[in-house]
């Protein structure tokens, strides 16, 4: 699966949102192995992660993404809005 | 055609390199019964269910010896008892919970993360090796040695001493296939000889390691001091085993069907040469389409098990043909595509439930690391032979060699 | 116009309002565009933020490793809807189909979601509840002021209530060296949601983590000083406690007032609906144009005997949000009921704690693998003779099999040999729960198949 993450779009690097959909995780800790800096096992299996993850991480992030064996990482989609954009 | 010739075809040599039309057959039928009293499961729902299902056991001792089937498991030795990929919980769940500490999260979170400049470095020196050359084996080049390499390193066992495992790990890993044809009692002998051996010389290096501790897990293991979470001496061995087995056999296939896979599709070799972060989804769908795992032959029902309309019996043999489930079209769009942009790529490529890959992440970031290097340096590279000889396993699926021409090599 | 060219037509140029803008209304609003509606799309939230996650407040947050504003949930694609943030709607017009707003303004809709969720049930008295140092736990604001409060370095935080919520704010105060007493009025932590058995676990885990913890007591008052800050909290067995801070988690209630005379079926419990999604009005016949989805929903499950279940779930918000938008812009058979298995996760002490199916319907609770005293186990708990729900103590690579069990109504006691079984699994025990809420005898249900759109349901009539 190619990881579409927001701010590939040139000239807008921003910081990646996340959530792990913790019903379908089963702590098998491959993110925490591959993206440290932003997923942490506390305890044996409970995961714990930074929701918005910095610059620096995207790399690790996105194999997170692609390792995660029931795929309960959800990034920015590649064409979604930083964040509400129209008028208020 | 009855399914037990079905069966026959898939674990015979001839099929190896392109079982997948088997699969498809066999995926008609999802959990059958072949004359052997083995039943297999071969549809992706289906896998994964029992991959989730307590009712089913990985512990050999579990299997009623009448069921009988090519893989009778060897009667384990009292030496050296099963190492826990061969265990049920609560067992499994505590030697599998010791070995991650030194190795990985929550204790070690970064242990493989930080071995990536070095990986890098491994595959580097590989490649700048076949500099000069025309034509290279892929296979006794690049994809067998790096692996080994980096399983060394962590270990903490002397790269020095490979040829001498290597011998043993190939019996072990021979042992595992299912050939009816050959003598069992004598199969499992020499197994058992292997594992000893093996096992012998990892608790020598063991001790060498608890009176001067390198920062390798062995070290780590036997330097353990809070008696709750050490192992045993035994367990230990038989760990170690199973990690420098597991270490060795296993990525050198990824790497090489990977390669295997490239070159028949050079529009994605192109795109790897370009884009290297390509190589993150790439590896998870060689996982799904070409997995070096093929199927696990080692599950034992503990009861009468209900699955897809038939009913496994208690004690009997049950093979998961992991790679036909990773084709099954009720669970992936065209299956049979090579496809690194696929969404929604849930492979069984590193099993799942409970025995899920210990190793997988450190084999993800080698099959990466390798495969955007070999496509970024090697120039019009070119496949000699198309198929390549396979390695005799139909379990361990992976070429045997893989040469490979090329024009030159891009620093 | 038929049926299926209506629908068309509002795919096209229909007018959505969504009421909301959390996770349900977030999500829901993906989807349906995602599905190809391509007509207007208005958002309108009460909170000045963009969309967060709620979960990580009460863990990542409260240990202080995540800032409160960095939850934003991630966006799974381009909405293009006009956003109206920090704007509670006041009121609901159905014959006309508009939404008031706060600052007067009126919405317009052709089709409406609801996705309001539920807020924090305050303290009971007001004057108390203003006092420096009483919080709640519901927002991104609360959770940051909550922060900034523990990071200061309190003398004892009070936690009113063991409920999840309760019990993951005592794990965090624990693990960043505060001194916790916790107060639940009922036997132990989690009882309501899990029973006494499995609630005598998670008694065991904050004891051993060092948590001061008091069961069969409530607070009874709450005391301030001169300045009005927290001073001291009094107690059902005549003691005090001097704290300074004190975390009411006594639960949440369902944002439906400004629903009140829209003649939509909305109540404190929340908004009926049925399994497709769709409100009932007060005379309990189905709307077709106003759609509830999250915590704010109460809908039957076809497993659960047609229960109304409202829950509070993660994941439940998510499913349903999904179908609702579906059969938003779906006519007659292409809609999908809701037919999600209710699951939710906790993670407190270090433990991973996962649920699936509707445990406080069980009569009887089986220990299937594992030991409670080790904690680590999966439960099975039994209604009328079949599996209704389980909970995982770390041992969450299980749980999917529990959920198919529960599924497909496999007998309780599940008679199964399986890997891990202990002698104390060998019987079932009373789940005790403080007050079983026991349905009639109903027919049977059973549920099969794997992608949305595969699911079915197979119906038993009830046995006589
Ligand atoms: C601290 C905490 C921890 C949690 N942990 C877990 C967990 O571990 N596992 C789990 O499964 N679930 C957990 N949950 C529950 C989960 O977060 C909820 O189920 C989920 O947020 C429900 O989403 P929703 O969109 O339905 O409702 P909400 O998230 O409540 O969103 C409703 C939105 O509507 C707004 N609104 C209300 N009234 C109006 C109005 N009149 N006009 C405009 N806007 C309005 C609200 O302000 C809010 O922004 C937790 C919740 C909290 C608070
Ligand atoms: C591409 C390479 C690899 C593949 C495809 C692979 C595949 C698998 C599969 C399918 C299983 C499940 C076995 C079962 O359920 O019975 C497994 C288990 C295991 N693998 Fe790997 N593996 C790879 C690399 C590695 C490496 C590099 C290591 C060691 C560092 C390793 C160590 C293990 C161990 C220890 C287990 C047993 C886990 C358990 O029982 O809990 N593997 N692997
Ligand atoms: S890789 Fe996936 S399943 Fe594993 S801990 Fe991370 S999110 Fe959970
Ligand atoms: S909480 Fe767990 S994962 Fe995090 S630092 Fe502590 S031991 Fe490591």
């Amino acid at each position: 699966m190619a990881v579409p993450v927001a701010g590939d779009v040139e000239g807008t690097r921003v910081p990646v949102r996340l959530v792990v959909d913790l019903n379908r995780c089963e702590g098998y800790a491959q993110c925490a192995f591959l993206a440290p800096d932003v997923f942490t096992m506390h305890g044996e299996e409970a995961l714990m992660y930074s929701p918005r993850a910095g610059q620096a991480q995207r790399e690790q992030v996105i194999r997170a993404v692609a390792a995660c064996p029931v795929q309960a990482i959800t990034v920015d989609g590649a064409d979604a809005e930083e964040t509400r954009t129209d008028a208020r | 055609m009855t399914q037990a010739t079905l069966l026959q075809q898939i674990t015979d040599y001839a099929s190896r390199a392109d079982p997948y039309p088997l699969y498809a057959e066999l995926r008609r039928t999802p959990v059958a019964r072949q004359e052997s009293g083995v039943y297999t499961v071969s549809t992706y729902w289906e896998i994964l269910g029992l991959l989730h299902d307590p009712r089913i056991s990985s512990d050999a001792r579990n299997r009623d010896p009448l069921a009988g089937g090519p893989l009778a498991e060897p009667g384990e030795d009292a030496n050296l008892p099963p190492s826990f990929i061969r265990l049920d919980p609560p067992e499994h769940d505590r030697l599998r919970r010791l070995a991650m500490r030194p190795f990985g999260p929550p204790h070690s979170p970064r242990r493989i993360h930080d071995m990536r400049g070095e990986l890098a470095r491994m595959v580097a020196g590989l490649v700048d090796g076949l500099q000069g050359r025309e034509q290279a084996d892929i296979v006794d080049d690049f994809a067998y040695p790096f692996p080994v390499m980096v399983i060394c390193k962590l270990l903490g066992v002397p790269h020095e001493d490979e040829p001498r495992f290597h011998v043993w790990a190939e019996r072990i890993v021979t042992g595992l296939d299912p050939s009816p044809d050959q003598d069992q009692a004598e199969r499992q002998r020499v197994v058992q000889q292997a594992r000893l051996e093996l096992g012998r010389y990892l608790a020598e290096l063991a001790e060498e390691h608890r009176r001067a501790p390198g920062d390798d897990l062995l070290s780590a293991m036997v330097a353990e001091r809070d008696p709750e979470e050490r192992m045993s001496l035994v367990e230990l061995v038989t760990t170690a085993v199973l990690l420098l087995i597991a270490g060795h056999e296993t990525t050198v296939n990824l790497i090489a069907n990977g390669t295997l896979t490239l070159l028949r599709h050079p529009d994605v070799l192109k795109r790897l040469r370009g884009e290297p972060g390509l190589a993150v989804p790439l590896v998870e769908e060689l996982l799904r389409y070409e997995p070096p795992v093929q199927l696990l032959p080692q599950r034992t029902a503990l009861t009468d098990i209900d699955v897809a309309g038939a009913v496994i019996p208690k004690g009997a043999p049950i093979w998961l043909v992991l790679a036909s489930g990773s084709r099954d079209p009720r669970r992936f769009d065209d299956p049979d595509r090579f496809d690194p942009d696929r969404r929604d790529n849930q492979h069984l490529g590193f099993g799942s439930g409970i025995h899920y890959c210990f190793g997988a992440p450190l084999a993800r970031l080698e099959a990466q690391v390798a495969l955007a290097e070999l496509a970024r340096r090697l120039s019009n590279p070119r496949l000699v032979d198309d198929p390549p000889p396979y390695r005799p396993s139909p379990v361990l699926r992976g070429p045997r060699h893989l040469q490979v021409a090329f024009d030159g090599v891009v620093p | 116009m038929p049926a299926d060219t209506a629908a068309r037509e509002f795919r096209r140029q229909g007018r959505v309002v969504v009421v909301g803008a959390s996770l349900a209304g977030l999500r829901a609003a993906e989807t349906l565009r995602e599905e190809g509606f391509t007509g207007s799309l208005t958002m309108i939230g009460d909170e000045p933020h963009d969309p967060y996650d709620r979960p990580p407040l009460s863990k990542q947050v409260l240990l202080g490793r995540t800032a409160a504003d960095d939850t934003e949930l991630p966006r799974r694609r381009r909405l293009d809807a006009r956003w109206r943030l920090g704007v509670a709607a006041t009121g609901l017009d159905l014959a006309d189909r508009r939404v008031r707003l706060a600052d007067g303004e009126e919405v317009e809709f052709d089709r409406l979601l609801i996705a309001t969720g539920a807020r924090a049930r305050p303290w009971f008295r007001e004057s108390e509840a203003a006092l420096d140092g009483v919080f709640v736990l519901r927002t991104a604001d609360d959770a940051s002021r909550l922060d900034r409060k523990l990071a200061a370095g309190p003398r004892r935080v009070l936690v009113v209530g063991a409920g999840f919520t309760g019990s993951e704010i005592a794990s965090a105060c624990r693990e960043r060296g505060l001194e916790v007493t916790v107060a639940e009025r009922g036997p132990a932590p989690l009882v309501g949601a899990l029973g006494g058995v499995v609630g005598a676990v998670a008694a065991r885990l904050q004891r051993e983590h060092g948590v001061d913890l008091r069961c069969g007591i409530t607070v009874t008052s709450l005391e301030g000083d001169m300045a009005g800050r927290l001073r001291r909290a009094h107690l059902s067995d005549g003691t005090a406690l001097d704290v300074d801070v004190a975390v009411i988690g006594l639960g949440a209630m369902r944002n439906t007032k400004w629903l009140a005379g829209s003649g939509l079926a909305a109540g404190p419990r929340g908004i009926a609906c049925d399994a497709g999604c769709r409100a009932f009005d007060v005379h309990g016949i189905v709307t077709d144009d106003v759609f509830v989805a999250g915590d704010v929903a109460r809908s039957p499950h076809p497993l659960f005997g047609y229960q109304f279940l409202s829950l509070e779930h993660w994941g439940n918000a998510v499913a349903q949000a999904e179908v609702a938008a579906h059969n938003m812009i779906s006519s007659g058979l292409e809609r999908r009921p809701h037919l999600w298995v209710p699951a939710f996760w906790s993670a407190q002490f270090g433990v991973n704690i996962k649920s699936v199916g509707v445990p406080p319907m069980g009569e009887e609770i089986v220990v299937t693998q594992g030991a409670l005293g080790e904690n680590r186990f999966v439960a099975a708990y039994g209604y009328q003779g079949r599996v209704i729900a389980a909970v995982a103590f770390d041992q969450a690579r299980w749980i999917d099999f529990y959920r198919r069990l529960i599924e497909s109504a496999a007998p309780f006691p599940p008679v199964f040999a399986g890997v891990d079984r202990r002698p104390e699994g060998a019987r079932p025990v009373p789940a005790d729960f403080p007050d079983p809420s026991l349905p009639t005898h109903g027919p049977t249900v059973t549920l099969s198949g794997y992608s949305p759109s595969e699911r079915r349901l197979q119906f038993t009539p009830a046995r006589a």
